[in-house]
């Protein structure tokens, strides 16, 4: 067998494997560092991936495993997420003590989840790396054992966890059994006859989706979101609303708009209004929020409605813009939480806290406006060129049914509706009195997340072809 | 040489950044120098600029993004070159009365200098992406300027209101721009790209009358366009002053800038098919902000609404789609930016040195006042169109250009400029210049130094300079304007050439 072709996974799980015996065995005074070796082996895997290169597809596991140009970027993607969350991580080590080291080996196993996925190019490869990426949040979630609300943020993500994973394992079936293959490959042929208008075979794909819309947060599947990001600790939920759900949409990419396009193609319509109820329910519900991570949460389900919008697009270019926007999605939402860790410490997440940020620390303050601002769409940062792409990609499609009209006229909708309650919390932190006065720290590895990020920001959205013709490669390895 | 114009200003702004923060004196000294440096090369670019050369001088391509067809393209045609000359003018004076702002000096030089740069670097642009993404650089430190710095009980909201109104406004803007690029089939957001391929097929008609409307109220919502303009007056009686000027002045052109560089020349079936609501629209303007204006008791809020007024003017010439018509109103974007600045730049310092700007509180200030008294009457003087300012010069060839499709709207307009406009201008003059001097301003005393009267007298003998010379302006606007109404089949363009001849305007005088 190819095994050359997993390197990146086998580094990661002997990565968790390491920091689990480190753990147990290690000196007391290497404890403390368990968070920089985990750093230093995230970054050497991420080094390794660029010996890859993005062309060229290799297969593994008799099929069920494949290496292109999607899973490559995706890989990416999950590699630098893990290492801004762990940059994160140790800052909330130095300011609130000591972190265990499985929490460090759990964020790397959800990591191999997601890299997994990115490569499942069988049903069973897709099920088996979606549990490891859930199961590892389950723990992760409710990683604070002492604090009631991480421990009920962890029962609701379980059972709706384990609903969403029902609901998986009965649409494999379904179409295991209309097309009698579970590769991905076969299903594609199969669909070459019959079973391209089965009922069973939609029912299954349908109930795939809806383990999968779980997961990204998609409408009517978006209930656990706000509760569990309120609940789960910082780290972690940024883990969730990124790497998660980038899991969730690579996933969708490979086997819908790939495998089963012929098929999802007549769902056009249906996937325009999920996209629109997805987009109108986030941003409407985010309105009201006091709770900044409940307000992020609800605006995770709206940023979820953008990218299901280029899925709704069924298209190459809409596949690009997914990558494109999950990136900057990505960035500005690790810089929130690198923020948030700072002004909040275990208390109340009420963004009355934000007021006057300005006064207490400039540097936070502007970093925290860019992610909002970012967030919302406002040039010159990447999220506006992120939105412009998404926009663009299904204004290119009207002429295949005017529906995509309203779907652009409620996007627009939503962003102006976000940019209400964004700017709500940037108004807090520049004309807002402080409440308090008491110094904030930030150390060195928080400095470095922020910087990354915001350097991220500016940068894709002021020069952003490397990573858009980065992402249409990508989006071209998958045949269309 | 063009880039440099909006390069400079930010490339100092992202040095300010680095700056510490209680060298708030350097920080105005180095946009001082920034805006001067920016100033000289609009004027030299003005007058090396070659009107009897057909297309874009001084211009610069360079792709950007490949995939999508964005190109880096800059340059200067007849309509832009003028634009640019009034925004850096306007941007220089606005840098001088910066000096006023005694709190964080450094953050608010930074931002007049993004602001600046932003949108002369909008009116450089021959690519719709920058085009737009260059007045979102602008827009987004007037919002900042407006809440940080600005004045009166309304600010938070008046700062809510004009970020919520010309937010949307951008976003509908952005949202006819795609479509604009998706319908027009040629892959490419180039200006000049799209006009070439759209000459030969144009987008079909259905597609141009959905587009157009979208760009209008976008375009509309960010140039106050009737009854999308309730944000402006209150946003700039809020505003500190150099935000104001920048804003009314220069910002607000975009709107104008964006309907004669891509709704006019690439749709014109939907110009066509929309002109006469545009042309309703701006009676609005003309007669119902006019007619609020002379309620006003504030001079901000007035010259605030006179401002939303004037741009009517400016929307009639575009409707009016002749060569005339458009070239007035191009004449009107720049004279109203440079009265405007003025306008605005005055009440600032009337606010600074007396407290308030309510008529009642005011009056008898011209005897104490004689320099910055005079400037008031001038601006107002200009404001209602007198003879003598290129806001007259402007508002002649549009009557002249409107007057053929839409003779009844002229003499409303005709009503509302001279009549309307002379009713509040004078007035208000006559509240706060004469009369009796109120006892708690007996000790207050007019702009002393040559350097307090400099960015007043820039303005006001610009604003001569174009209303005694208009030929300067119009020679170098009309053949741009013959380009754009190409596509627009109005056979009475051709007919209507000749009154543009300036030994007529000359005449007309």
């Amino acid at each position: 067998m190819n095994t050359g072709v997993l390197i990146l996974e086998i580094c990661a799980v002997l990565l968790g494997l390491i920091i689990l015996i480190l753990e147990v065995s290690a000196p007391s005074y290497l404890k403390g560092g368990l968070g920089i070796i985990t750093l230093v082996g995230l970054a050497l895997i991420l080094l390794f991936s660029y010996t890859f290169t993005p062309g060229f597809i290799q297969f593994a596991f008799g099929g069920a495993y494949v290496m292109d140009g999607l899973a490559l970027f995706s890989k990416k993607f999950f590699i630098a997420t893990a290492i801004l969350v762990v940059l994160l991580l140790i800052h909330t080590e130095r300011q609130n003590g000591f972190i265990p080291g499985e929490y460090y080996a759990l964020i790397v196993f959800a990591l191999t989840g997601m890299m997994f996925a990115a490569s499942a190019n069988h049903l069973v490869m897709l099920f088996v790396s979606i549990e490891l990426v859930t199961v590892s949040f389950y723990i992760l979630t409710g990683f604070r054992k002492q604090n009631r609300e991480s421990l009920e943020a962890a029962i609701k993500y379980l059972i709706f966890g384990a609903v969403s994973s029902a609901f998986l394992i009965f649409g494999i079936a379904l179409v295991y059994g209309t097309s009698g293959t579970m590769a991905f490959n076969g299903i594609a042929k199969s669909l070459g006859g019959s079973t391209l208008h089965s009922a069973i075979f939609h029912t299954g794909l349908g109930m795939i989706l809806v383990g999968l819309g779980f997961k990204i947060a998609m409408f009517p599947f978006q209930l656990w979101v706000p509760d569990v990001y309120q609940g789960a600790p910082s780290p972690t939920t940024a883990f969730l609303a990124t790497g998660s759900k980038a899991a969730g949409f690579v996933l969708i990419i490979r086997l819908f708009l790939n495998t089963a396009e012929p098929a999802i193609a007549l769902w056009r319509e249906q996937l325009i209004v999920i996209a629109i109820l997805t987009i109108l329910y986030g941003n409407l519900c985010a309105i009201p929020q006091r709770n900044i991570k409940r307000l992020i949460g609800y605006s995770s389900i709206a940023h979820a409605g953008y990218l299901l919008m280029g899925i709704a697009t069924i298209a190459t270019d809409g596949i690009a813009s997914i990558l494109y926007y999950l990136v900057v999605y990505m960035l500005a939402v690790v810089a929130m939480f690198g923020v948030i860790a700072v002004l909040f410490k275990g208390e109340d997440y009420d963004i009355g806290k934000f007021s006057g940020l300005h006064q207490r620390s400039p540097f936070l303050a502007m970093i925290m406006t860019c992610a909002l601002a970012s967030l919302a769409g406002i040039p010159p940062l990447a999220g506006f060129f992120g939105k412009f792409l998404l926009i663009k990609s299904a204004a290119l499609q009207v002429d295949l049914t005017s529906s995509y009209y309203y779907l652009v006229a409620i996007a627009i909708v939503g962003v102006a509706i976000s940019i209400y309650y964004y700017f709500k919390i940037i108004k807090l932190i520049y004309w807002g009195e402080p409440t308090d006065q008491t110094k904030l720290s930030i150390s060195y590895p928080l400095v470095v997340l922020l910087v990354l990020c915001m350097a991220g920001m500016l940068c894709y959205g002021i020069i952003p072809s490397e990573l858009v013709d980065a992402a249409k490669l990508a989006a071209k390895s998958i045949a269309m | 040489m063009v880039n440099w114009i909006f390069l400079i200003p930010i490339i100092v702004a992202v040095a300010l950044l680095f700056l510490p923060r209680r060298w708030g004196t350097v920080a105005w000294f180095a946009t001082f120098i920034a805006m001067f440096v920016s100033m000289v090369l609009a004027i030299s670019v003005f007058f090396k600029f070659d009107p009897s050369v057909t297309g874009i001088q001084f211009e610069h391509k360079s792709i950007w993004v490949q995939a999508l067809g964005i190109n880096f393209h800059t340059g200067v045609d007849g309509i832009n070159v003028g634009l640019l000359l009034m925004g850096a003018i306007v941007a220089f004076t606005a840098s001088c009365l910066s000096w006023d702002i005694k709190t964080r000096e450094k953050e608010f030089s930074i931002l007049l200098l993004l602001m600046s740069g932003g949108i002369l670097g909008a009116f450089a642009s021959f690519d719709m992406f920058f085009f737009y993404f260059f007045h979102e650089l602008a827009l987004i430190p007037t919002f900042i300027m407006i809440g940080v710095w600005g004045q009166g009980e309304n600010k938070n909201y008046a700062t809510f209101q004009i970020t919520i109104y010309l937010t949307i406004g951008a976003l509908i803007t952005l949202f006819g721009l795609i479509l604009l690029y998706v319908k027009s089939n040629a892959n490419t957001f180039d200006i000049v790209d799209l006009s070439n391929t759209l000459a030969k097929r144009q987008i079909e008609s259905q597609g141009q009358s959905l587009i157009f409307p979208i760009l209008m109220v976008g375009f509309g919502t960010l140039v106050s366009l009737f009854p999308f303009y309730s944000w402006a007056p209150p946003g700039y009686a809020a505003a500190p002053a150099p935000a104001a000027m920048m804003h009314a002045g220069v910002i607000k052109k975009f709107g104008l800038l964006g309907f004669l560089r891509i709704c006019v020349p690439l749709l014109p079936q939907g110009a066509i098919e929309w002109s006469h609501i545009l042309a309703v629209l701006c009676v609005g303007n003309m007669l119902y902000c006019g007619w609020v204006a002379m309620q006003q008791k504030n001079l901000n809020l007035l010259f605030g609404f006179s401002s939303v007024a004037h741009m009517g003017f400016a929307f009639l010439g575009i409707a009016s789609l002749t060569v005339i018509g458009v070239t007035g109103a191009v004449v009107i974007m720049i004279a109203h930016g440079l009265l405007a600045a003025l306008s605005f730049g005055l009440s600032g310092w009337y606010q600074k040195q007396t407290g308030t700007l309510e008529f009642d509180k005011m009056g008898g200030f011209l005897k104490r006042l004689p320099f910055m008294g005079t400037a008031l009457l001038i601006a107002m003087f200009a404001g209602c169109g007198l003879p003598g300012f290129a806001n007259f010069v402007g508002e002649l060839l549009v009557f002249f250009g409107a007057w053929k499709d839409f003779s009844f709207y002229v003499v409303l307009g005709a009503w509302g400029a001279l009549v309307i406009g002379a009713i509040y201008m004078l007035s208000a003059a006559r509240k706060i210049l004469h009369g009796e001097l109120k006892p708690e301003f007996s000790r207050i005393r007019d702009a002393q130094t040559f350097w307090r009267k400099i960015p007043y007298s820039i303005l006001i003998a610009t604003l001569l300079f174009f209303g005694i010379f208009p030929v300067i302006l119009t020679k170098r606007i009309e053949p741009s304007v013959k380009i754009i109404l190409k596509a627009v089949e109005k056979p009475e363009n051709q007919a209507q050439m000749k009154p543009l001849a300036p030994t007529k305007i000359k005449k007309t005088k």
